[in-house]
């Protein structure tokens, strides 16, 4: 197993600037969005966009190992 | 027909059915121990997804965050901002797990120290950190239990006998079938608690407020402060609110149920591709919080925020379906306290007892004795349940601090080849102190900040300097960590 590759680290700590290190810019009510406070807004729009993050890392990680694993998918 | 024996009714089918479904996961397979614990290793992306996600998704979830909502209002954005992260998190440090639980035979969270670091006596120590931490934590599940049927009854179930036959129940499933039979389990109890969710979650601010919108905007009228931290509290900021999605998301695979979960895998990729999904799943928060936040104005001085969920639902929608939420909030008690059972219930048998004191068990002999402390863990979590009524906030915060201690020893267990079992012991040593004294002293948050991360922040700084002041003596996962090396160019310590 590799450690992880840098841009997949940078994939996963835009998550970590977005919803952690900013919340001073971004804990407010107004302006509303969709009828959300624009605190509660931003946090579930990150619960969207964070996979997108990690798809990405995921793709990146992927393209570096073409690995050898067990079939996957199915229940069981 | 009476309200209160219809939703007991709904409430007394749907957790028949999941114990049932519990039991049965059994079939086909021998119960060893390591299809007990770990589902011999062969869990897709749908049975890890539904493990995970039906572990996670706890009592906490369903009404501590609604109660959050409706007690302290902003502050429980911090459980909205950990939740992706964790994954992110996971995405990273998981399927390194995975490799040295398959190349090792790993099955607890305490073998995974005792490989890396060859000390005992440490995996011991990691052993009973984390059934300590587990103790508060299923006496929650419990709590919850309790509280739910009580209501959903109108308060003709008292909660004690609830709670007894609700843990006989988990109990008897983890017994018959082991971590497989949680993970099917949580198929029923997802889809009825996303089902629970959405409706709830939509209609209450709908019938009260007209929607979701006018809520938000009468609450912001009403009550500005509720909805910007800190909210009805005075300490919890923005200090407090970065220590506390930093502490939750970078530690929260530490607990050990979580920890061995990633052992169930059949890939490092399935637990990958896991995370790139699982934030998904957290879309119900959001709707909890909209029903704790509806019962700031519909419902003012509760004395006890953590009902306000249920009795929202009490109030608005006919009896049947307040047992059909009560019946998800059983099983969402019932699932995580069955996996915390079965892990505590492992780690006690395999990496406390059997290594200190009889180090000449079979396999066989411990998997009896880690069903047999199924049963102790259960009438001990719930002796404290019934008996103490200390705050369940607090002992789970305690729980929470006491398992990010271990962090340090497993992610640079796993990155580092220099780090050294004296390193890791006194680091714990001092982030459990540390933890401990800032919180039975009230000092929760400290100067604003999270008391566990404080800890955590000197139990690294302490494993770093005592690790480079004593010599490696050994460096377990040996096939793992030259990959590492080499990837980084090879410049890592030579071991002699």
């Amino acid at each position: 197993m590799k450690r992880p590759s840098l841009g997949s680290i940078l994939c996963g700590l835009i998550p970590f600037a977005a919803t952690c290190f900013s919340v001073a810019l971004w804990d407010r009510v107004y302006p509303m969005v969709f009828g959300l406070p624009f605190n509660f807004f931003w946090l579930i729009l990150w619960l969207l966009l964070t996979p997108v993050c990690m798809w990405e890392a995921y793709r990146l990680e992927a393209s570096r190992s073409p690995d050898t694993d067990r079939e996957e998918g199915g229940i069981d | 027909m009476n309200p209160s024996v219809a939703a007991l009714t709904v409430i007394c089918v749907i957790v028949a059915l999941g114990s049932l479904v519990g039991l049965l996961a059994r079939f086909h397979h021998r119960m060893d121990l390591e299809q007990w614990t770990v589902g011999g290793r062969g869990f897709g992306v749908v049975l890890v997804w539904l493990l995970m996600a039906g572990e996670i998704y706890t009592t906490f979830t369903f009404l501590g965050a609604s109660g959050w909502a409706y007690s302290r209002g902003a502050p429980i954005l911090f459980n909205l901002g950990q939740a992706p992260l964790i994954y992110v998190t996971s995405f990273y440090i998981l399927p390194l797990i995975w490799e040295a639980g398959r190349k090792y035979r790993l099955q607890t969270q305490a073998d995974f120290f005792q490989v890396r670091y060859a000390s005992t006596y440490l995996a011991a120590f990691v052993a009973l950190v984390g059934v300590l931490s587990l103790i508060p934590y299923l006496q929650l599940q419990l709590t919850g239990l309790g509280l739910i049927v009580e209501v959903a009854s109108f308060g003709g179930i008292h909660r004690t006998p609830a709670m007894i036959i609700g843990f006989a129940l988990v109990a008897a499933f983890v017994l018959a079938s082991g971590v497989r039979g949680v993970a099917w389990v949580s198929i029923i109890k997802d889809l009825l608690l996303l089902c629970a969710a959405v409706v709830v979650g939509i209609a209450v601010p709908r019938i009260y407020f007209g929607g979701i919108g006018p809520m938000f905007s009468a609450l912001a009228h009403a009550k500005p402060n509720h909805l910007v931290m800190p909210g009805a509290t005075k300490n919890l900021g923005h200090a407090w609110y970065i220590s506390t999605v930093l502490l939750t998301s970078v530690t929260f695979y530490m607990w050990p149920q979580y920890f061995a979960a990633s052992f169930t895998a059949r890939s490092g990729k399935v637990l990958r591709r896991n995370a790139v999904i699982m934030p998904l799943y957290s879309i119900t928060t959001p709707l909890m919080l909209f029903v704790g936040l509806s019962a700031v104005l519909v419902l003012p001085g509760l004395s006890n925020g953590d009902l306000s969920l249920l009795m929202m639902v009490r109030k608005t929608f006919p009896a049947w379906f307040l047992g059909v939420v009560g019946g998800a909030g059983a099983l969402t008690a019932m699932v995580p306290a069955a996996i915390q059972l079965l892990i505590g219930a492992t780690l006690y048998a395999k990496n406390l007892f059997r290594p200190i004191l009889a180090p000449g068990m079979t396999e066989q002999q411990v998997a009896k004795l880690a069903k047999i402390m199924v049963l102790v863990l259960t009438s001990g979590a719930l002796s404290l349940a019934i008996y103490s009524a200390a705050s369940l906030v607090s002992m789970l915060l305690l729980g929470f601090a006491g398992v990010a201690q271990l962090f340090p020893g497993v992610v640079l267990g796993l990155f580092s080849r220099r780090v050294t079992t004296s390193g890791v012991f006194a680091g714990m040593a001092t982030g459990l102190s540390i933890a401990v004294f800032l919180m039975l002293t009230g000092r929760d948050p400290y100067m604003g900040v999270n008391a566990g991360f404080i800890a955590l922040c000197c139990n690294f700084v302490v494993t770093g300097v005592v690790s480079l002041l004593t010599t490696v003596r050994v460096a377990g996962f040996e096939e793992i960590l030259p990959a590492l090396a080499a990837s980084r160019g090879g410049n890592s310590t030579r071991i002699p």
